[in-house]
C-alpha cells in the first residue's frame, strides 16, 4: 500500500462499504447543477453538505450537556453538519466553544455517567448515538480516528512507537506481531520518518516534536480509517512544522480518500485545508459553508471579528484587534444571541432583537449552502463597506 | 543501562560503608561500655572486666578497633573468652559471649524466616492492595469506591498491633479458624511451612493492602486523567486493557518506591507480627538482644538492616528504569 495512485483507491477496498463518493464533480458544479431548492431541502435531511455531496458522517441536531455540582453546562447545543468522503471540513472557535466535545462525541469518547448526549450522529448511514460500548469500541480507533493536539502527552511515554502502533493495528485485526510489525513500518514510512526500523524501536521522548506528530498521525491511519477526527494537530508544533504536518494530512487525504474533521482556531490552516468551514460559538453553529464562501463573504460579525483578529505582517505598526470581551458561561446561556453582548454591530437591529430572540441558522442569500446565525438585515454591505477594508 | 546499574552499585557500596562506620562509632566510640555489658553486673570482678577488654580489643586504639571489626566481615578472626578460642568465620559480624555464638550465624537462622513471612506479604499488597486501588480509581465518586476508602481509613486508624494480637487471641486460640503462627522450614515440609505462616501473612498483608490500595487508587486517578489514556481509549481498546495495561504501568512507579522502602524495612525485622505469632525472625533477634543488651548482634542486625534497605533501594531504582525508559537518560 505504499504508493497507490490517489484515484485507484477503489470503494470496495475500504471497510464497510461506503456509496460513490469519490468520483463526484466538484462541489461547485454539483451544487449549480441541483439548483438552490433541491440543495436546501437535501441539506436539511443532512444528506447533502454545503460543497454538494452524499457525506459520510452526519451530525444532526447534536447536544452535548454535562450536569455539574454548579448546574447543568450546555456545550454543545443542536448542531448538526456532515462530512463526505476525501473532504475536509474545518470546525472554528475560540477555546470552550464546544468543537472538541462535539468531536469527543462522535468518537464516543464521553464518560457515559457524566454525560447527556441527544440528537444524531450517523457514520455511513449508521446511527452511533446508543449504541453499546463494545459496539463502539470496534468503531473507534478502526472506521474513526483521531489524531490529538499534543503528541508529548498524547503517546504513552512507557511503551515504544512500535509497540503502539502494532497495538493500534492488532486491536481491529487478527494478525500476529510480525504482520503488524510490517505494517508499522510501513506507515511509519508513509508518514515521512526516517529509518522505520530504528524509530520503531524508541520512545515517544526520544523523538523530536514534528516527529511524534507524524508518529500519532501514522498511528491514528494504521487501520485505514474513513474518517479522521484531527483536534488541533498542530497547535503544539512550531510553525515550520506546522506546514509540514498539514501538507501530510492533505497528501495522505489524497491518497487514503478519508473524511478529515479538523478542528483547529486558525484560519490559517482553515485557508489551507479546509473545503467546508464550521464557525462554533458557545456551543452553537453560527456559520457554516464553504471555505470559499465562509472565507471570502462571512455573514456573520463572529466570523469578521476572527478574520480581523489575524496579525497582518504588511500593517506592521498596527495592534491586534482582539474580540472584545468573554464567550457567555455556558452554565446560563442568554436567551438572544450568545454574542450579542460582544458584538459591534447590536444597535443595528431594530428593537431588542438580538438579546431576546436566537437567531435562526438560515441561508444568507436566501436560499443556498451557505448559513449564518444572525438578526442584522444588510450583512453584505456591512461586510463589504466596513469589515473587508480592514483586513487589508 | 549497564552504566547506569554501575553506577548506582558504586553509590550503594559507599553508603553501606558510611553505614559501617556509623554503626561502629555508636556502640565502640561514644561513651558506652562495652565490656561492662558483656561483663554484666553481679559477678564482674575487675579481673574478669580487664580480660574481656583484652579478648576483645578494646584496650586497642579505635582505628585498629575498626580495621579488625571490618577485616573479619570479609577474612573472619578469632574471639579467646576464658582461655578458649573460638573462630568466627567470615563474614564476621562479632561474636556474642552471652550466647556463646558467631553473630553471623544467629542472623543465618533467623533471616529465612522474616523472608518467608514477607514474601507472602508482598505478593499479599501487590495484588489485592494495587488491584483494589485501581478498581477504585476506575469506579471514583460511586458508591463502592467511597465505602472501599472509608473502611481503608478506619483499618489503617487502629494500631496494627491491636489487630495482630485480636486476630491472634480471638481466630487461632479461642475459635481456631485460622491455624497458629509456627515456624518450619520450608526445605522441612513445604505444606507445614505455608500452614504455620498463613495467619501472619493474611493479618500483615490485609491491614496494609489498605493503605496500598489508598496509595495506588491516587496514583491510578491521575494516571486516568492523562492524555494517553485518552489515545489508548480512541485506538478502541477495552476498558480493561486501558486500565490494566496502560493506566497500570504509570501508576505503579510511585507504588513501587513505596513498597521497596516497606520490604525493606520489613526485612529488617516485622517485630510485632514476629512476636505476636511467635516466629523465631530477625525482629524478635533484634528485640532479645536489646533486653540483654547484647551489643554484637545489635550491631550486626542494625549493619544488616542497612545493607537489605541500600539493597532494595538499589532494586527500585532499576526497577524504575525498565518501567520507566525516560530515567534511564538521567
Amino acid at each position: 500500500m505504499s504508493n497507490p495512485a490517489p484515484q485507484d483507491r477503489a470503494p470496495e477496498d475500504r471497510k464497510d462499504s461506503m456509496a460513490e463518493s469519490a468520483a463526484t464533480p466538484p462541489a461547485a458544479a454539483a451544487a449549480a447543477k441541483r439548483g438552490p431548492s433541491v440543495a436546501t431541502r437535501e441539506r436539511r435531511d443532512g444528506l447533502v453538505n454545503p460543497s454538494g455531496e452524499t457525506p459520510y458522517l452526519v451530525v444532526e441536531d447534536l447536544s452535548v450537556k454535562f450536569p455539574t455540582a454548579d448546574g447543568l453546562v450546555s456545550a454543545v447545543n443542536g448542531l448538526s453538519y456532515s462530512v463526505p468522503l476525501g473532504r475536509t471540513l474545518a470546525i472554528v472557535g475560540e477555546s470552550g466553544s464546544g468543537k472538541s466535545v462535539s468531536s469527543m462525541a462522535v468518537m464516543g469518547l464521553h464518560d457515559r455517567k457524566r454525560t447527556r448526549i441527544s440528537g444524531s450522529i450517523r457514520l455511513g448511514g449508521d446511527e452511533l448515538i446508543g449504541l453499546s460500548e463494545n459496539d463502539l469500541m470496534k468503531i473507534r480507533g478502526d472506521a474513526v480516528s483521531m489524531v490529538f493536539q499534543d503528541p508529548q502527552s498524547s503517546l504513552h511515554p512507557l511503551y515504544t512507537i512500535g509497540n503502539q502502533l502494532t497495538e493500534a493495528y492488532r486491536v481491529h485485526h487478527k494478525v500476529s506481531k510480525d504482520v503488524a510489525k510490517k505494517r508499522a513500518l510501513e506507515m511509519l514510512e508513509l508518514v515521512g520518518i526516517p529509518n522505520p526500523p530504528r524509530r520503531f524501536a524508541q520512545y515517544p521522548h526520544e523523538f523530536s516534536g514534528g516527529m511524534r506528530q507524524r508518529a500519532m498521525i501514522a498511528m491514528s491511519l494504521i487501520n485505514d480509517p474513513k474518517l479522521v477526527i484531527a483536534d488541533e494537530p498542530t497547535t503544539a508544533l512550531d510553525v515550520t512544522v506546522q506546514a509540514q504536518i498539514l501538507d501530510l494530512l492533505n497528501n495522505l487525504q489524497k491518497e487514503f480518500g478519508s473524511a478529515i474533521v479538523l478542528i483547529t482556531h486558525d484560519l490559517g490552516v482553515v485557508a489551507e485545508m479546509a473545503d467546508d468551514v464550521l464557525v462554533m460559538y458557545a456551543g452553537r453553529c453560527v456559520e457554516y459553508g464553504t471555505a470559499a464562501d465562509v472565507l471570502a463573504n462571512p455573514r456573520m460579525p463572529y466570523t469578521w471579528g476572527l478574520l480581523e483578529s489575524i496579525p497582518t505582517v504588511s500593517a506592521a505598526s498596527e495592534r491586534l484587534r482582539p474580540i472584545k470581551g468573554l464567550p457567555p458561561s455556558l452554565l446560563n446561556l442568554p436567551d438572544g444571541c450568545s454574542f450579542a453582548a460582544r458584538c459591534p454591530y447590536v444597535e443595528r437591529v431594530k428593537g431588542e432583537l438580538c438579546t431576546t430572540q436566537l437567531p435562526e441558522l438560515l441561508p444568507v442569500d436566501g436560499a443556498g449552502a451557505h448559513t449564518s446565525r444572525c438578526h442584522l438585515h444588510d450583512k453584505a454591505s456591512i461586510y463589504e463597506a466596513e469589515v473587508a477594508p480592514r483586513l487589508g | 543501562m549497564l552504566y547506569f546499574v554501575a553506577r548506582r552499585l558504586v553509590s550503594a557500596l559507599s553508603v553501606v560503608l558510611a553505614t559501617l562506620i556509623a554503626t561502629f562509632a555508636l556502640f565502640f566510640v561514644a561513651p558506652t561500655d562495652p565490656a561492662g555489658a558483656i561483663c554484666g553486673e553481679r559477678q564482674c570482678t575487675q579481673q574478669r572486666y580487664n580480660e574481656i577488654r583484652q579478648n576483645l580489643h578494646l584496650d586497642r586504639p579505635k582505628v585498629q578497633q575498626f580495621a579488625e571489626y571490618t577485616a573479619g566481615i570479609f577474612t573472619g578472626r578469632d574471639f579467646t573468652t576464658s582461655g578458649v578460642t573460638q573462630h568466627c568465620a567470615a563474614p564476621c559480624l562479632g561474636f556474642s559471649f552471652k550466647n556463646d555464638r558467631p553473630v553471623t550465624e544467629m542472623i543465618k537462622t533467623r533471616f529465612p524466616v522474616t523472608v518467608s513471612l514477607v514474601l507472602g506479604y508482598a505478593v499479599l499488597v501487590l495484588t489485592i492492595g494495587v488491584f483494589v486501588g485501581s478498581m477504585a480509581a476506575k469506579r471514583r465518586g460511586t458508591l463502592g469506591d467511597r465505602a472501599l476508602m472509608t473502611s481503608t481509613l478506619v483499618v489503617s486508624s487502629v494500631p496494627y498491633y491491636i489487630v495482630a494480637l485480636m486476630v491472634a487471641l480471638y481466630l487461632t486460640v479461642l475459635y481456631p479458624i485460622l491455624p497458629r503462627g509456627e515456624w518450619t522450614p520450608i526445605s522441612e515440609n513445604p505444606a507445614k511451612w505455608a500452614a504455620g505462616l498463613l495467619t501472619p501473612w493474611l493479618v500483615l498483608g490485609i491491614y496494609n493492602c489498605t493503605a496500598y490500595a489508598r496509595y495506588s487508587r491516587g496514583s491510578m486517578v491521575e494516571t486516568l486523567s492523562e492524555d494517553f489514556i485518552r489515545t489508548a481509549r480512541a485506538k478502541g481498546l477495552s476498558d480493561r486493557v486501558v486500565t490494566y495495561k496502560h493506566a497500570l504501568r504509570s501508576g505503579l512507579i510511585p507504588v513501587v518506591t513505596i513498597f521497596g522502602l516497606d520490604v525493606a524495612g520489613s526485612l529488617g525485622g516485622a517485630i510485632f507480627t514476629e512476636r505476636i505469632f511467635d516466629l523465631p525472625g530477625l525482629g524478635v533477634l533484634v528485640l532479645d538482644s536489646l533486653n540483654s543488651y547484647d551489643l554484637p548482634v545489635i550491631m550486626g542486625t542494625v549493619l544488616v538492616a542497612s545493607v537489605i534497605i541500600v539493597v532494595m533501594n538499589l532494586l527500585v531504582d532499576i526497577g524504575y528504569s525498565l518501567i520507566d525508559p525516560r530515567v534511564r537518560l538521567s
